[in-house]
């Protein structure tokens, strides 16, 4: 049995899964029901100033796919809308019944030093484990010059952060925006403030969908529609790009990182981790399933974990980074194919068509017999594996790395490069 | 005694028993089934379905809410799309072609999606077809049945007129009279028909049998074109002692008795049935026997399962209602008592070195009150040879028809079951368009 137990920034708590800062934390209530069910630790949805906001009816929308449903998820809703005072008291009850997990609050107020030095004592004050600072909401509190709107602009990250490293004795973590070009530059600004770890991603802006009939994007609010934040299994590759990106960063080695975005199995969590994430962070699959979905997390976490022979989390935290490189470092004359399981074949034909028409017309539809068949043209594939995605049957078709005839060639030393320069004979 | 009675079921339970046997998906349930299809490219459903239906296409066009371009697509190939939904063996033809099967044994649900997008444009688009431009031609088709309705209405499509000759008092042949009534309930037949007729065009007199009321030679003269989709008129016979006794009686008789009663409960059903034949029509006689009340049906047919005309699925359908099916045996004397039927004898049969049934002298008898012959239909040619005894050509006892369901009279063509094939309803549509294709181009050549 794997050791799940993380330490994060100084943050304890018994396994990797963290709830994030969103409707499932917003009360006692919901909390106390995800510490039943397992959850290692919640960021408490996020705290501002009173009076508290107002949020509209009709707040989420949703991609499906195929008939499964939130493949996506949107939401329009704020942060916490209950006044500050319920939300402490909450928050300090429920710390002192679960002391064992983390319980890290959420906070956004307005980008001036009064209001951060004013809240954080009080939030301090709860026995919270730490704080996260909200500088990723894409709608609503960024049109207030909260949320993104700070999130955006690296000076602001560096100033909120220094402040609340100034006047909280708490772990801060900055809790990054994905609706920016280069995510290093607000990650950075946030190291240089002194913050102990990012969390990332918080939601993408955009729009789910937009609803024919009433001509509106949805969720629509009595006709009309706003952007919202884009999560769900969806934004899992966003996600992990950013995160990988800030864990192969030099200067951001050793920086905590906090991974949200799409995880909905152990296996998410495991591949967050594996590219450097010290934890994860749910919400869209607890929204869809319940809290109960920690169970399988802990569990098949933890078995893989065993086959894999990793006994801590630390035992493979980041062992994916050192893989993620810049694409001038692949090697040029690795060569895979296409290798079709002629008995897992189930003759769709769909390999063949998406070669055909999209690609490099190395498939060929053959009939033998009177019978279907579908064959690799070796010669031809370039071993995009577009077919292996296509086919609908698991491992019949197959990429198969061909034996290294040549030494590692990476675009900077090849001839077809403009800058490359050969070497001089001698 | 023999018992043969009425309402022996509650009629709360005869109309469950009559309702949809396989009711619809609903508009979810389809989304997620229509998931399924991998669209596959060459697609094997496609080439195992007699009309060609581009089912990765409506399927497709189902998953991203078009329906009515879903049914449409249907349509274009199988204008008889809804009745085929219900009543085609799709696990013998499109499902038992699915690449599923080969992964998982399961395949996607095609007959029921097709239904979901035929009843969606029935309910929400029942006139959807465009006529072209009169043409002033005119074709004859003889026969009200899948075959004659679908060669009708694809000639109507292209601006012939049309008249549609059926003996019957109702139209739509098997789909009215010879289909199991849960597997066509709420008249659908009748609804469905209308749908098509809704095109224009067509003309039905109903009551107008050849051979008694027409000719072909007259129908020659009178129209541009003739079609003939006239079916199998006759049903086979035992030809055993005590044939006639009351309570013997055709399947196919019995099915179109039962389509034709509204009221299930008025409907006499033996108490002990024995069903006759290894067809869809036994099976169909078989089990509605069940579903209105008779105790015990057993199918006993010649030879074994696998021999059976009625699909695997079939079988199990009877099966699971509580008929019992005996193989190997073969009727030998049907006995009765005051003129009435009481049981029937059979021997036992075995295969010979062909596979035929050989009987092997041992007799077995299970008491009836009631027996219901299923021992096959054929072809009756008579009629075509009235007035004047016009030389159509005959093959394998059916008339014969080229591949474009030609016969061998100028001008006339032919499909349906009253051509060799298979005996389906949608083999019957497709000849009725083919013959409309070339009706087509010889009339606009």
């Amino acid at each position: 049995m794997a050791d799940l137990r993380t330490n994060f920034a100084g943050i304890r708590s018994p396994n990797p899964f963290w709830l994030a800062s969103a409707p499932p934390t917003d009360k006692e209530y919901n909390v106390v029901r995800a510490f039943e069910a397992g959850w290692g630790g919640v960021v408490w949805k996020t705290l501002g100033e009173d009076p508290p906001i107002v949020n509209v009816s009709s707040r989420y929308g949703a991609v499906g796919w195929g008939g499964q449903r939130i493949a996506g998820f949107n939401n329009i809703e704020l942060i916490t809308d209950r006044p500050l005072q319920v939300n402490l008291d909450e928050i300090r009850r429920v710390k002192r019944n679960w002391p064992d997990r983390a319980v890290v609050v959420s906070i956004m107020v307005p980008c001036t030093e009064d209001a951060w030095k004013k809240i954080l004592p009080q939030v301090e004050d709860t026995g919270c484990d730490g704080i996260e600072l909200n500088f990723g909401c894409p709608h609503g509190m960024s049109e207030r010059n909260m949320g993104a709107a700070v999130g955006q602009v690296p000076e602001y990250v560096q100033m909120v952060a220094a402040w609340c490293k100034h006047y909280s004795k708490l772990p801060v973590i900055v809790k990054l925006t994905p609706n920016i070009t280069d995510i290093l530059k607000p990650a950075r600004a946030a190291l240089a403030g002194g913050a102990d770890a990012v969390s990332l991603i918080n939601t993408v802006m955009s729009i789910t969908a937009v609803n024919l009939d009433l001509m509106a994007p949805e969720p629509t609010v009595d006709g009309q529609g706003s952007h919202g934040g884009y999560c769900g299994p969806a934004v899992k590759p966003i996600a992990l790009r950013m995160v990988g990106d800030i864990a192969r960063d030099p200067e951001m080695h050793n920086l905590p990182i906090s991974g949200i975005g799409g995880v909905s199995t152990w296996r998410d969590a495991a591949e967050f981790i594996a590219l450097g994430a010290g934890n994860v962070q749910v919400c869209t699959a607890a929204m869809h399933r319940g809290f109960r979905i920690v169970e399988d997390m802990i569990d098949g976490l933890s078995n893989w974990m065993d086959s894999k022979g990793y006994a801590a989390i630390a035992d493979f935290q980041g062992r994916a980074v050192k893989n993620y490189v810049h694409w001038g470092d692949l090697n040029l004359n690795f060569k895979t194919i296409a290798q079709i399981d002629q008995d897992k074949c189930i003759k769709c034909g769909l390999c063949h068509i998406a070669c055909e028409d999209t690609s490099h017309q190395s498939i060929a539809a053959l009939r033998v017999d009177g019978k279907r068949r579908y064959e690799v043209i070796e010669e031809e594939c370039v071993g995009c594996n577009l077919c292996a995605h296509v086919c609908p049957v698991e491992n019949c078709i197959t990429m198969v790395p061909q034996p290294a005839t040549k030494p590692k060639l990476v675009w900077a030393n090849h001839p077809n490069n403009p800058s490359y320069v050969p070497e001089a004979a001698e | 005694m023999t018992d043969i009675a009425a309402g022996r079921l509650p009629p709360d339970l005869l109309a469950a028993n009559f309702s949809d046997a396989h009711p619809p998906l609903n508009p979810h349930e389809a989304v997620v089934e229509a998931s399924r299809c991998y669209f596959c490219y060459d697609a094997p459903c496609m080439e195992a379905c007699p009309t060609g239906i581009d089912i990765p296409g409506f399927i497709k066009k189902i998953g991203t809410g078009n329906l009515r371009g879903s049914a449409l697509k249907i349509l274009e190939q199988n204008i008889f799309g809804g009745s085929c939904a219900r009543v085609c063996p799709t696990e013998i033809l499109c499902e038992g072609a699915c690449v599923r099967m080969a992964e998982e044994e399961r395949p996607v649900r095609i007959g029921a999606l097709q239904r979901r997008a035929t009843d969606w444009l029935m309910d929400n688009d029942p006139t959807p077809f465009h006529r072209a431009p009169a043409t002033g031609k005119r074709v004859a088709v003889v026969g009200g049945g899948p075959a004659g309705i679908a060669c009708a209405h694809r000639l109507a499509l292209k601006g012939h007129d049309v008249t549609v000759f059926e003996a019957r008092p109702k139209s739509g042949g098997l789909n009215e009279y010879g289909i199991a009534a849960y597997k066509l309930p709420d008249d659908f037949a009748q609804r469905e028909l209308d749908f098509i007729l809704s095109v224009g065009g067509i003309t039905i007199e109903n009551g107008q049998a050849l051979g008694r009321d027409l000719d072909i030679h007259t129908l020659q003269r009178a129209f541009d074109a003739v079609f003939l989709g006239i079916g199998l008129s006759g049903v086979r016979a035992l030809a055993l002692e005590g044939e006639t006794l009351a309570g013997v009686r055709n399947a196919v008789d019995f099915i179109a008795e039962l389509r034709q009663t509204g009221d299930k409960g008025t409907l006499p059903v033996g108490r002990r049935v024995v069903v006759i034949g290894g067809g869809n029509t036994a099976i169909d006689a078989a089990t509605q026997a069940r579903r209105l009340g008779a105790e015990d049906v057993t199918i006993v047919y010649r030879r074994g399962a696998s021999e059976m005309s009625a699909t695997g699925d079939e079988q199990d359908w009877a099966q699971t209602n509580g008929v019992r099916i005996r193989h190997w045996a073969t009727p030998h004397r049907l006995l009765g008592s005051a003129g009435h039927v009481t049981g029937v004898e059979f021997m036992r049969t075995k295969a010979d070195a062909t596979g035929r049934a050989m009987p092997t002298g041992e007799t077995f008898t299970l008491d009836a009150d009631m027996v219901l012959k299923a021992v096959g239909q054929v072809f009756v040619a008579d009629p075509l040879h009235s007035n004047g005894g016009l030389a159509l050509g005959v093959e394998d006892g059916r008339i014969a028809v080229d591949a474009e369901r030609r016969t061998s009279l100028p001008k006339v063509f032919a499909g349906g079951d009253c051509v060799a094939g298979a005996d389906l309803t949608v083999s019957a549509v497709q000849d009725g368009k083919l013959a409309a294709e070339a009706i087509h181009r010889q009339l606009m050549g």
